[in-house]
């Protein structure tokens, strides 16, 4: 009986990692454009920040992706 | 010679019918939490779906090279083994199919082969270690990694979000949640597609059509995605609804989450070397955003039954082949026999299926507790009729009672057929 306890660990760890910080940074994502849209009802310059903040967040997300896609075809 | 050829003929049918179950089994991996939080259409999901494995049976050049990853021994394997684990593999897809639960078509396929081969060679050709480290193993983790990562992913999203709107996030989460099943549903069209490019390859090798070696010709390459894409298109709405509503009561973030979750494990599994079958980590991924939310719940008896017919998948696919792969050992008569038995079998549980309809119109009802029903009513179908009338009547009442019918499929009599 040979398991790979060291595969089943890594798998283990990589898909926790990834699963709570993608879905973390999509979280902020979206409320950042949330606050984005109230900010921006009152003026200010914090619209502006959410707005960027947001963006980038989305574009990490994109950006995993755009791996897994990766990973997929190759 | 020409028996070869008809048999064969029959093999390459076979394996493209699996490959068709295969897909709308397997739909709910992808499409179920997108369904049932409305992030799309049951319709426009289910073709989405189909879309995107056509795709992914092209995408990958990399062939299977062996198809029960190492299970049985391949170099005693003969057509009829072949045959015999597909017909096991179909029949325990369509039954599960039919009361509605997720389980893994590879693990069915890989007991029918171990069935079938158990019966023709003995146990000398059924490496015993790798059924543990390759089936059982993966089946225990793959739902404790992947509801893991889905209960902590929902937790924190929870969190993160809960000073935001909940109406100005959903549309967010619904637009993440259709990236992620995307992706599911190109990773299943590699892999299980190239599963059936890999059976149909290994029987025209073994029918001496192809040299050992050889890549899958054109024409298998885009049956098998065609097969697999149809299939998946057809949606099998059961399992859908089992996956999307049975288990739990998923809201937009939890989907997200939890196909976010499940997209991640099965990337991570397949290029880390520890496989983890789809169904079974989407199924984990689910119950663990279920348990994420403040309030939710995860319906145990739901579960348990899913858990009970994962543990049966090897066996009961392997019993199958295993009488298949008698009969088809007793001459040619056998092998129409059992083709015959498979298509009468799946006729009947197509023909019980239509009792109580789940399509695109009523998957995402309210009203569940209904599996319970089909399974009676399967149960009552397939069992020996009781011997005294009375212990009859009382089936039939208990029958009446258990399944009302549903204000659905009766408002709507001319559904189209529903998978």
């Amino acid at each position: 009986m040979n398991i790979d306890w060291a595969a089943l660990g890594s798998v283990f760890g990589v898909s926790l990692v990834v699963t709570v910080s993608l879905v973390g940074l999509f979280t902020l994502g979206i409320v950042g454009l949330s606050k984005q849209e109230s900010a921006s009802a009152q003026g200010g310059g914090s619209a502006v920040m959410a707005r960027t903040g947001a963006y980038a967040c989305f574009a990490l997300c994109a950006a995993a992706v755009a791996y897994g896609i990766y990973l997929i075809v190759v | 010679m020409e028996h070869i050829t008809l048999l064969l003929g029959i093999v390459i049918v076979t394996a493209l019918v699996f490959d068709f179950t295969n897909g709308f089994h397997d739909t709910a991996n992808a499409m179920a939490t997108t369904i049932s939080t409305g992030a799309l259409k049951p319709k426009t999901a289910v073709a989405m779906s189909a879309v995107l494995n056509l795709v992914g049976a092209f995408l990958s050049v990399e062939v299977a090279k062996t198809i029960s990853g190492g299970l049985v021994n391949e170099s005693g394997i003969t057509t009829e083994v072949i045959f015999a684990a597909l017909v096991g593999a179909i029949l325990w897809n369509l039954l599960t199919w039919l009361i509605g639960l997720p389980s893994s078509s590879s693990h069915a396929l890989f007991g029918g082969l171990i069935g079938a081969t158990l019966m023709s060679v003995g146990a000398s050709g059924v490496n015993g270690d790798v059924v543990v480290t390759k089936v059982l193993l993966p089946a225990i983790a793959a739902p404790i990694v992947a509801g893991i990562a889905a209960l902590l992913a929902t937790k924190l999203t929870y969190k993160l979000g809960s000073k935001a709107d909940e109406k100005a996030t959903a549309k967010g989460y619904r637009a993440g949640q259709i990236a992620s099943a995307g992706l599911v549903s190109l990773a299943h069209g590699t892999n299980d597609a190239q599963k059936t490019m890999g059976v149909i390859t290994l029987a025209l090798v073994t029918g001496n059509v192809l040299a050992p070696g050889s890549n899958p010709p054109m024409w298998v390459i885009v049956s098998a995605g065609v097969a697999i894409a149809l299939g998946t298109y057809l949606g099998g709405w059961r399992i859908i609804r089992t996956m999307g509503k049975g288990l739990t009561d998923l809201r937009p973030p939890q989907g997200f989450s939890a196909q976010t979750s499940a997209a991640t494990v099965i990337l991570a599994s397949s290029h880390l070397g520890f496989s983890l079958s789809t169904t079974q980590v989407c199924s984990g991924a689910v119950m663990g955003a279920g348990l994420g939310r403040k309030g939710g719940v995860v319906r145990w008896s739901t579960a348990t039954r899913m858990f009970v017919a994962w543990g049966l998948t090897l066996p009961a696919a392997g019993l199958v082949a295993a009488g298949a792969e008698f009969l088809t050992g007793q001459g040619t008569w056998g092998i129409v026999v059992v083709a015959f038995l498979l298509v009468g079998g799946s006729a009947v549980i197509w023909a019980l299926s239509r009792r109580k309809p789940v399509d695109h119109n009523n998957v995402t009802d309210d009203e569940i507790g209904e599996s319970a029903g089909v399974v009676t009513t399967a149960m009552a179908a397939v069992s020996v009729p009781p011997t005294a009338g009375a212990v009859a009547s009382l089936a039939a009442e208990e029958l009446k009672t258990t399944i009302p019918a549903p204000a659905g499929s009766s408002a709507e009599p001319a559904s189209p057929a529903p998978v």
